[in-house]
């Protein structure tokens, strides 16, 4: 890989963060209401206490300086995002929206990867299995019942779930990411009561991709299966398990995985929506909290880390792509 | 004429269309037969279980959640069409110029929709519905389109790119027709299996981002629609209590729905491109 590319893709990820975090800068000052006066007043219209209404309105003005030119406002407010500075919550006072938004990341991006890597696996197994000529065909029907779950959103899905498997069938807890009260540790209890917790969140977003990802790899594989390699490798008297995941899945799952950084941003929407479902303490329910509150700083951090989240996975897959594909030499 | 719907009708696209008639039927003629005072506060008992007088009982304040449906699915209706709407005729223009004309202007629109398509669109929508608080179906489905237009922009991008190198445009081309002409008599009709695939994509993403946005409590509240019974069903606990009857039947109608527009949009696709293998997304 040589530098010139890198430093090209460095600098369109910079771009996009630039310009989604000039996008929010610029949404929130658009609003012709006076922001303070409609958020107080929002707070209080949902029958919050504002207690410290008038630190937090001489706060607010000073964050947002709002006595201050437009252009100085736009840099200052850069500049605080440079330094990971994303402001105070207003739900709870003294301590900042980013420490806030730290404490929930690892549950989300837990979540998060276990079931995309569990889905994108599975999915493309089932897949590439479906077009396969030696696989029986009842296999197939798999493939066509996992697809119209696909057209489901998730949150709709884990609603279902919940019914199903938390309150009806009690097999599942109803939400949160740990027993309350249980005392957590590094040993296998905590591991085991976590992942029962996280079993329903991340079933119901594995549920909703795996049709996704099988039909798309059912379709490359079938192209993929025309390819003179293949009859080559069948002449040469490979074992059939072999040609199928050394010669025709390897090839296969590249488009597959540009794929996958598309999806990314869709993944995330999707995760935000199911942990409020499932009370998971994520970011997605720090978000909840926060709008239903109006914590103005926690809504604007959360958006942030959604779009710098899915910024980060795409240069990261865009990056690692040449080392999965030796025929793109940069 | 009846060959060529014969070959339209795959089993695929009747099971499709049958499963939207099922949704849109009732939900666009039903709000006719309903009576308005049912959405009143206290129409009925609270939280009681389907009788006859309330087919599919009532809420935490008494309304009634089949009139709150019937009027409801409307509005639902008219988000996801305003804004797969907008986002398919915006996408349409912006790849038609940047596929037919090349040149910077392509280069502009091109880079825009490759960075566009790497910000989550929620994340943008979040701080519009946080920030501006008037929203009416309308105003959210062209809220919505302006973060849902870089897929099909790119979709009609490349199609053009594909049609402009053919005979028959480097012909029209040669014999001095207009761009315009060329775009709009020769082109267009040539896209309309692509641009009515792409909207039935366009009208489902737009529909997701609004159920979205409702879930988390940003529509208007004022409104009934879908997604703002299952919040007001979440807020309400309706599933802890039992309450089946509220908060089941959206969700059953929004998956018929999906499932339809699945089926239609993989149906469409596979005319679209008959060559290639059925793909979703």
């Amino acid at each position: 890989m040589n530098l010139r590319y890198l430093g090209r893709r460095m600098a369109t990820f910079l771009l996009t963060i630039f310009i989604a975090s000039t996008l929010n800068f610029a949404i929130t000052r658009l609003t012709p209401q006076d922001p303070i006066a409609a958020l107080l007043g929002r707070m209080a219209s949902r029958g919050r206490s504002v207690e410290n209404g008038a630190e937090i309105t001489a706060l607010f003005r000073e964050r947002l300086g709002l006595d201050e030119t437009l252009p100085q406002q736009y840099l200052n407010y850069l500049l605080d995002l440079l330094r990971g500075d994303m402001g105070y919550s207003l739900a709870f006072f003294p301590i900042k929206a980013e420490a806030v938004i730290l404490r929930a990341l690892p549950w989300t991006l837990g979540l998060l990867s276990v079931a995309t890597l569990l889905a994108f696996t599975i999915g493309n197994l089932l897949g590439a299995l479906a077009a396969w000529p030696q696989v029986p065909r009842a296999f197939r029907w798999l493939v066509y019942l996992s697809m119209p779950f696909s057209a489901i959103p998730y949150y709709l899905l884990a609603l279902i779930l919940v019914y199903l498997f938390a309150l009806n069938w009690q097999f599942f807890p109803l939400g949160g990411a740990f027993t309350t009260g249980s005392t957590r540790g590094r040993d296998l209890a905590t591991f085991a009561d976590m992942a029962r917790h996280a079993t329903l969140p991340v079933l119901s977003v594995v549920l909703a991709v795996v049709g996704f990802w099988a039909l798309s790899m059912r379709g490359i594989m079938a192209t993929v299966l025309g390819e003179d390699y293949l009859i080559y490798a069948e002449a040469r008297g490979l074992r059939s398990r072999r040609i199928f995941s050394h010669y025709a899945m390897r090839n296969a799952m590249l488009p597959q995985v540009t794929a996958l950084a598309i999806d990314f941003g869709r993944l995330i929407s999707g995760q935000v929506l199911v942990e409020i479902i499932f009370n998971y303490p994520g970011v997605g329910w720090v978000l909840y909290n926060a709008l239903r509150s109006a914590d103005f700083f926690v809504i604007q951090g959360v958006t942030l880390f959604m779009i710098f989240t899915v910024a980060v996975a795409t240069l990261l897959l865009d990056l690692i792509y040449p080392l999965l594909d030796p025929r793109i030499r940069y | 004429m009846s060959h060529r719907l014969q070959h339209f009708l795959t089993p695929m696209m009747t099971l499709g269309l049958v499963l939207l008639a099922l949704i849109l039927v009732p939900g666009l003629f039903g709000q006719w037969f309903t009576d308005p005072d049912q959405l009143r506060l206290m129409a009925g008992g609270i939280n009681a279980p389907p009788s006859w007088a309330h087919l599919l009982g009532t809420q935490n304040e008494g309304r009634d959640v089949l009139t709150y449906i019937l009027k409801g699915m409307p509005n639902t209706l008219l988000i996801g069409l305003v804004g797969g709407g907008s986002a398919v005729l915006l996408g349409t223009v912006l790849g038609m110029v940047a596929g037919y004309f090349g040149g910077p202007l392509d280069g502009l629109i091109r880079n825009t929709v490759d960075i566009g398509l790497t910000i989550p669109p929620l994340a943008i929508l979040i701080m519009i519905a946080a920030s501006f608080s008037v929203v009416t179906p309308l105003t959210m489905g062209l809220v919505i389109a302006l973060t849902s237009w870089m897929h099909p922009t790119r979709v009609i991008r490349s199609q053009v790119l594909s049609l402009r190198e053919r005979e028959f445009v480097l012909l029209l081309r040669l014999s001095g027709a207009s761009p315009t002409q060329i775009i709009f008599l020769e082109l267009m009709p040539n896209l309309i299996p692509f641009l009515a695939a792409t909207f039935v994509n366009a009208f489902a993403t737009a529909l997701l981002a609004s159920i979205g946005l409702e879930v988390l409590g940003l529509g208007s509240l004022h409104t009934p629609t879908l997604g703002n019974l299952i919040y007001f069903a979440i807020i309400g606990n309706a599933m802890w209590l039992g309450l089946w009857w509220w908060w089941l039947p959206p969700i059953l109608i929004f998956i018929v729905f999906f499932m339809g527009l699945f089926f239609v949009s993989t149906a469409l696709d596979a005319l679209a491109n008959p060559r290639l293998e059925p793909r979703s997304g």
